[in-house]
């Protein structure tokens, strides 16, 4: 148990010190390297809890997939990071705000489930225990039978979105010499080359 | 658990770590040297051959030679950084290796979620990658490090389907379990590589393009980025950015294995076969992968950025999109996904 405790405390401080690092630290690399962190120690945090699905599609898709996006977008964009840096105390309350607000509604969602742990047995459908089955296929039985039809419609949302944002940045430059693939394999020996007997001292 | 017994069960851990890391370290010696061997070989050259007979302790020399220069950080650059990134991308892809299984039971960590474990952990090594190349604050290993960056982001995509056509048929995200679901009465013919061969061709290419190997060399193309990524590097850091990349490709190898030429099972399942050690066939499987990867070194030219791309996003993505649909549809037409059995 002690060895949990120590484990649990080493990931959290870790993430909540990566994640104080994200809006403190000057350079904006930096910043998304300490989001990164911030990411692995959570999937950690994950782990510990035995959600080990959903601590590996967590550095997947945000480790692996998103704060690459990040990081290319931070690195590419010459930004003067100072000027933005300006507007930064005029932010603050705002940021403030929405933390407040966000703190609140975790503290009531885990301080109902304190004050009642009956309130448990209500969820839609209970977390089977880890013998019975694991982790991934509990989240599947869930997710491809009583929830089907919003699991669709939530990849059908993010499919819009992903033609929308091709949509918005395709453009077609004019004057770049391009290679079309099927024309070039369509090319043969006897189209692209042509051997010539040449006269001597007088060319072509 | 008595604080002795936490004790003994860590440095149990410890040593079955640190015996791994020195069998898997001696074995890419060898196939570092096997990769060049080949490589001479296609070229009707010898090879190295001077360092101890028939060149054996080349791989040795060269270590000593890296470990013993001196290490150059350039004015410029970003110094942590520049020294947390060979790190970071030798750390991330030695990892991998934790959940191998190199026979029945031998994974260091059985642990149920493996193959997206690996998945996971072989998508960390970009930011070695990306790390390395911004923090040298120079032309060409910024370059190379985007270029890593798109190509290893859009090779995932694939690697990603062609491992879900697998987790359909094996039913198991364990990395024995997907072993296991390959032990039939065939033998080799019941290994995945046949009824998935489109996906085994998939992966293989994939691969390549995901461990920044040779056609996919891109970022570290020489005649185009000097040394890509890596320009600045030398001494043990380069060493390190080096052997990452060996052992990631190593990991690409196991991982064909277990997905698709059954793990350490004997590809002929009867008697004088079976009594070989699993961990021999596992072996000698992907040294098979490593030798197919080195021979691709040898014969094929490198590709071209916009080709690579045309690959990765236009041909391997929708084939792999529509194969996993196929093979969804014939297990359920045929009734013999793992579930309805």
């Amino acid at each position: 148990m002690t060895v949990t405790a120590a484990f649990f405390y080493l990931f959290a401080t870790i993430t909540i010190a990566s994640g104080f690092m994200v809006i403190a630290s000057r350079n904006p690399v930096q910043s998304v390297l300490f989001l990164i962190l911030a990411f692995v120690n959570a999937a950690g945090l994950f782990l510990m809890m035995g959600a080990e699905f959903l601590a590996m599609i967590l550095v997947i898709v945000y480790v692996g997939a998103v704060a690459v996006l990040f990081l290319f977008v931070v690195m590419m964009l010459d930004v003067d990071f100072a000027e933005l840096r300006q507007g930064f105390l005029q932010y603050l309350p705002i940021g403030m705000l929405i933390g407040i607000v966000f703190l609140l509604e975790l503290i009531l969602v885990i301080g109902t489930y304190v004050v009642d742990p009956g309130l448990m047995r209500t969820a839609a459908v209970p977390i089977p225990p880890a013998d019975v089955m694991t982790n991934t296929q509990a989240i599947g039985q869930v997710l491809y039978t009583r929830y089907f039809y919003f699991f669709q419609a939530a990849g059908l949302i993010l499919l819009v979105a992903m033609i929308g944002a091709i949509v918005l940045t395709l453009r077609e430059r004019v004057g770049v010499r391009r290679q079309d693939i099927s024309k070039q394999n369509a090319r043969t020996q006897a189209d692209a080359v042509e051997v010539r007997k040449v006269p001597f001292r007088q060319g072509v | 658990m008595e604080l002795g017994d936490i004790l003994l069960s860590i440095a149990i851990m410890l040593g079955k770590s640190l015996l791994l890391l020195v069998a898997l370290l001696i074995f890419i010696a060898y196939a570092l040297l096997a990769d060049r061997k080949v490589w001479a070989a296609v070229q009707l050259r010898r090879g190295p051959n001077v360092v101890g007979p028939f060149g054996l302790l080349q791989s040795f020399a060269d270590l000593l030679k890296f470990v013993l220069k001196e290490p150059v950080i350039p004015a410029s650059a970003n110094k942590g950084m520049f020294l947390l990134a060979p790190l970071v991308f030798c750390t991330t892809s030695l990892a991998a290796w934790a959940v191998i299984p190199l026979d029945a039971g031998w994974a260091m960590a059985n642990i149920n979620v493996g193959i997206l474990y690996i998945f996971a952990i072989s998508s960390l090594g970009v930011y070695g990658v990306i790390m390395g190349g911004w923090a040298s604050n120079s032309k060409y290993p910024f370059l190379g490090a985007l270029r890593s960056a798109a190509q290893m982001v859009s090779y995932e995509v694939s690697i990603g389907f062609v491992i879900v056509t697998v987790l359909m048929c094996a039913g198991t995200l364990n990395l024995s379990g997907i072993v296991e679901s390959q032990n039939t009465r065939l033998g080799i013919l019941g290994w995945y590589w046949l009824p998935l061969f489109p996906m085994f061709v998939v992966f293989f290419i994939s691969a390549m393009a995901e461990t920044n190997r040779p056609p996919f060399d891109l970022p570290e193309a020489e005649s185009e980025l000097v040394a890509g990524y890596m320009v600045e590097y030398s001494s043990t850091p380069y060493l390190l950015f080096m052997l990452g990349e060996y052992v990631a490709i190593m990991t690409m190898c196991a991982l064909g294995t277990i997905l698709f030429l059954g793990g350490w099972l004997s590809p002929i399942p009867f008697a004088p076969f079976t009594w070989v050690p699993g961990a021999i066939w596992f072996i000698l499987k992907a040294s098979f992968l490593f030798l197919m990867i080195a021979m691709v070194k040898a014969l094929v030219p490198r590709y071209r950025y916009d080709q690579l791309m045309r690959l990765g996003w236009k041909v391997f993505l929708p084939l792999s999109l529509v194969m996993v649909i196929v093979v969804a549809a014939v297990l359920f037409v045929l009734g013999i996904a793992p579930g309805m059995r």
